[in-house]
């Protein structure tokens, strides 16, 4: 390369100087130019080969410096102004969605659990109503129950008072008729035995025996 | 013709000149030329470009793979920068991205065969670090005056102390430039150097018959190896360049630790 870069140096000039003695002036210019050219630039590569490790050759800093400056502020401007906020909206979009969506799911939950609660509630007071009315009825009709049992009870009681008293007014009854069966036994006893008796006289008879 | 030089892989090539000033005479005034490195610049930016605006397109509520490694590159950059630099930090998030991005796609692009590597000219990392510490002091002195000046005094020091505090501080910061360019351009020039001095040993080995053909296994395996570790090293030193450029912008959003 370097021995290349020499020889052309060597012979270009040589070149340049024969075209210009030997054409004409237009022929000339169009020539002249490319060679100038590369000319210039195997010159500076020339230097940048041979003597300087490349990262360290000053010759191409101006060139990296400026490329570097024009390509970093494009891609600057471009990712601060076109890029950057298109990925940044479409994330915020989906944060922004996904909030509204946890919120959403949030409220229906708390929908769900006051609707849980109504109900456990409404369970609660019908229990409670239920066994009420269960125990309403339940005393009403032990009441109706102990009343109708009282009154017969009562209704037996004055039944068998009565006929207690019967049983005793018959009782007497019958003791009282015992003397007159006495009497009439003992005269007709008598009768069959002894003859005629006054009624009177066995009455008072028996009054005697049995007073003994 | 430089098939096996390692140094060949940095040369810059004119591709289309610009030349300013200067009498004419070869070497004098300055060479703006349209070069390979300039080729690849604009290549890195174009290539970051269609990347995010591509993945960006859909706009889809559930991303495609495309999307998602694009919202991924996002999120990445914004969380290494808000842990390190706060929300307050975050207004730098476009420059972290652009730095971040650009110094990835640049070192992978160099590691494709036959391209030209930007980061491995020290020029191009001395000029992104003089960037981040422009921004740095620019911002700091902005947002905070002569406060910004607490950053070299750090707080609850006593005072017998601090003339040796705040020179080391001082050494510090100043430091930070050459190692932030530094640290990236060795890692990718060593790396490339490297790379080509093991790969050409297989060639020239290869070039030797059967015999050499047996011997070129070891740098081969070598080169395969290498490969994969200068992808590491890719990646690794764009997130150290993005890290130390978020801790060191913090230092400009916060300045008194």
């Amino acid at each position: 390369m370097v021995t290349q870069a020499y020889a052309q140096e060597a012979v270009t000039p040589a070149e340049e100087h024969v075209t210009v003695d030997g054409t004409t002036g237009a022929v000339d210019a169009t020539h002249a130019d490319p060679t100038a050219d590369t000319h210039a630039t195997t010159e500076a590569h020339d230097g940048g080969h041979s003597d300087v490790f490349p990262p360290f050759d000053p010759a191409t800093f101006p060139s990296q410096l400026l490329w570097l400056a024009i390509s970093f502020a494009a891609l600057y401007l471009l990712m601060s102004k076109l890029a950057l906020p298109r990925v940044g909206s479409i994330l915020e979009e989906r944060k922004a969605r996904i909030d509204a969506d946890i919120a959403a799911a949030d409220a229906s939950r708390q929908k769900t659990d006051a609707a849980i609660a109504a109900y456990e509630a409404a369970l609660a007071a019908a229990k409670a109503k239920a066994q009420g009315i269960a125990a309403e009825t339940g005393d009403a009709i032990k009441t109706e129950l102990a009343t109708k049992r009282k009154a017969v009870e009562a209704d037996l009681a004055s039944k068998v008072t009565s006929a207690e008293a019967r049983i005793a007014a018959t009782k007497a009854a019958a003791m009282s008729h015992v003397d007159e069966i006495a009497a009439e036994t003992a005269q007709t006893v008598v009768t069959q035995l002894v003859g005629d008796v006054s009624a009177d006289s066995v009455r008072a008879a028996v009054a005697k025996a049995s007073k003994e | 013709m430089a098939g096996t030089d390692p140094i060949h892989q940095f040369v810059i090539e004119d591709m289309i000149p610009i030349h300013l000033g200067g009498d004419g005479t070869a070497g004098s005034g300055l060479n703006f030329s349209f070069t390979n490195s300039s080729l690849f610049m604009v290549l890195t930016v174009a290539a970051i470009t269609t990347f995010v605006l591509l993945a960006s397109s859909k706009r889809s509520l559930v991303p495609s793979r495309l999307q998602l490694s694009g919202e991924l590159l996002y999120e990445f950059v914004a969380n290494m920068l808000r842990s390190s630099a706060g929300k307050e930090g975050m207004k730098f998030f476009p420059f972290v991205f652009s730095l971040f991005t650009f110094v990835l796609f640049a070192n992978l692009f160099g590691l494709v065969p036959y391209f030209f590597t930007v980061t491995s000219h020290i020029i191009v990392t001395v000029a992104l670090a003089v960037l981040v510490m422009t921004v740095v002091i620019g911002y700091g002195f902005f947002r905070h005056g002569p406060k910004f000046l607490k950053l070299f005094v750090p707080a609850g020091v006593p005072g017998y102390v601090l003339p040796i505090v705040v020179p080391i501080e001082i050494i510090s910061f100043l430091s930070r430039p050459v190692s932030l360019s530094v640290r990236l351009f060795g890692n990718i020039l060593a790396g490339h150097i490297t790379l080509k001095v093991f790969a050409g040993f297989v060639v020239s080995l290869g070039a030797l018959g059967w015999l050499g053909w047996l011997g070129a296994i070891l740098p081969l395996i070598m080169t395969v190896a290498i490969t994969a570790l200068e992808f590491l090293v890719a990646a690794v030193q764009a997130y150290v360049f993005a890290v130390l450029t978020s801790m060191y912008l913090n230092d400009a959003v916060h300045p008194s630790h």
